[in-house]
């Protein structure tokens, strides 16, 4: 009987569908609050995005740990899906490909990491 | 000899021949504007690690009009993955068996848009607990 | 009587100078002379309850005795007319040229399959699947005659009596992308009879499944585009049975190291 790999895949595809589900319940809204509501003005009260309450945010065990999956998983959905769609569209699964999504996120997730120690508890 | 010499079709352009496939390489394509979105927020994360004059600088940068019609795009992008991937789910998840009986397609899409409406909702009000 | 005098005057409003016409574009490939298909295009006169398989069927039978497809049951059970009517996946024999008319008709080989000649795919690698997912009841433990028949109640039937009415038709294959890409993916068919037997109250065989569910050939190929079941004729969702596995194979992934019992290596 011919001899299968394991496909390495259920990392990549649990990343994937975690950072799909929360960003589908929380993205619009997300969006909506950080990209439009804040910078126009709208809605929320004024300074919601300030400096101070932004870095308690950081410095809270809650917040940091919203943030880092918020980042990292919108970025390990997003590699997963672009990664597909270039093998898709006949951009196949090579070095370049990988480094360019999923090494994307990677680096993206240490990044979120490391700032996310350094601003403190 | 054999005769045979199967022909094998070239797959270029095959999501251009279809509809539903077009659909599928749409909803796809929203991954592009999470991704976007997620680097707007890190280089956001990373400006706040840098102190105030630079969380400032972000929060200018995110009032320009670029960037609010880019968040309006992303709006719109990601609240279409949020549809489509809920839309999904019965082709997705496992069956739910309620009563002995496999729960309806629409039922089980429903529940998922409700729950991203609530989710959406109640991140509103805690972010404005938060603030005030 | 009066039904048939009825009859006998309509057939006197519509004489047989009112034969409707179709063009159907057949995609034709003779491996002997050709290099690559080319269409051709026939004027098939038809009645009202004919199929596109009819269609095809008088082309060979007036037009062109070397047109070659496949056929038998004409009744949406055997599986074998499938064809790329209008670039989708359908059964020939249950699909009708007055649902096309007055338009022209395109007819092709299933998409994804390696055309063996005008209509007729290469369907050697399917056949390959079919047998690599083990389609037989594997016992959980030796069982003798003594102990008598396997029960089964009615909710441990209906766990998997919906992935048994797939009828081989390959239409779910010829309706996903990643098969294309990828021939060597399960594919969409394949998986929904693994997945028939997995379901199985009487099955113990999932954990040798699991090698080829888990493996780079296996469901992580699917990137749910989900037009294997729409094009199903027989409702079998075998895009259902691929996304499942996803997470069966991923539990496999995750907890393999606490309980060895099998899996892909």
């Amino acid at each position: 009987m011919k001899t299968r790999k394991r496909s390495n895949a259920p990392i990549f595809w649990g990343l994937f569908g975690a950072g799909g589900m929360l960003a589908a319940l929380f993205g619009p809204m997300l969006v909506f609050i950080t990209g439009v509501a804040i910078p126009l003005g709208l809605l929320l009260p004024a300074g919601t995005m300030s400096y101070p309450k932004m870095l308690a945010f950081a410095q809270n065990f809650i917040g940091k740990g919203f943030i880092f999956a918020v980042i990292s998983l919108f970025l390990w959905h997003a590699a997963h899906r672009i990664f597909h769609s270039l093998h898709e569209i006949g951009i196949h699964a090579g070095f370049g490909a990988k480094l360019l999504t999923y090494g994307v996120a990677l680096i993206g997730t240490v990044v979120s990491a490391v700032v996310l120690l350094r601003v403190g508890f | 000899m054999s005769k045979r010499r199967p022909y094998v079709r070239p797959m270029g352009g095959w999501w251009k021949k279809n509809p539903f496939y077009v659909e599928y390489m749409v909803h796809e394509s929203t991954a592009l504007f999470v991704a976007a979105y997620a680097i707007t927020l890190l280089v956001g994360l990373v400006r706040l690690g840098q102190g105030e004059a630079a969380w400032n600088g972000w929060l200018e940068a995110m009032k320009s009009p670029l960037s609010i019609v880019a968040h309006l795009a992303f709006l719109v992008a990601i609240a279409y993955h949020a549809f489509t991937w809920f839309k999904l789910f019965p082709l997705t998840m496992p069956p739910i068996i309620v009563n002995g009986k496999k729960l309806e397609p629409e039922v089980v899409v429903g529940s998922g848009w409700t729950a991203a409406i609530l989710a959406a909702l109640a991140l509103l009000g805690i972010v404005w607990r938060i603030a005030a | 009587m009066v039904p048939l005098v009825k009859r006998q005057t309509r057939k006197g409003k519509h004489p047989m100078s009112e034969q409707k016409i179709i063009e159907i574009e057949v995609l034709r490939y003779k491996p002997e002379s050709d290099q690559a298909p080319h269409s051709e295009v026939y004027k098939v006169p038809f009645t009202d309850d004919m199929s596109v398989l009819q269609g095809v069927q008088y082309i060979k039978d007036n037009f062109d005795g070397s047109l070659t497809f496949r056929w038998s049951c004409r009744m949406a059970i055997c599986g074998s007319c499938g064809m790329m009517i209008n670039g989708i996946p359908k059964l020939s024999c249950e699909s009708f040229l007055r649902d096309y008319y007055p338009n022209r008709i395109t007819v092709e080989a299933l998409a994804n399959f390696p055309i063996e000649k005008d209509l007729v795919v290469d369907l050697s690698g399917f056949i390959e699947k079919l047998e690599a997912i083990q389609p037989y009841i594997i016992p959980k433990e030796p069982r003798t005659l003594e102990q008598g028949e396997y029960i089964q109640t009615p909710e441990q039937f209906s766990q998997y009596i919906q992935f048994t009415s797939c009828i081989n038709c390959t239409l779910c294959y010829a309706a996903c992308p990643q098969v294309g890409l990828n021939p060597d993916f399960i594919g969409p068919a394949a998986m929904a009879l693994l997945h028939r037997y997995n379901m199985d109250s009487r099955d113990g065989g999932q954990a040798q499944r699991m090698e080829l569910v888990a493996s780079e050939e296996g469901v992580y190929n699917c990137s749910a585009v989900g037009y294997c079941s729409e094009v199903c004729p027989k409702h079998v969702d075998p895009g259902n049975a691929v996304n499942v596995n996803k997470i069966n194979a991923a539990k496999d992934y995750f907890l393999r190291f606490l309980s060895p019992k099998g899996g892909a290596q």
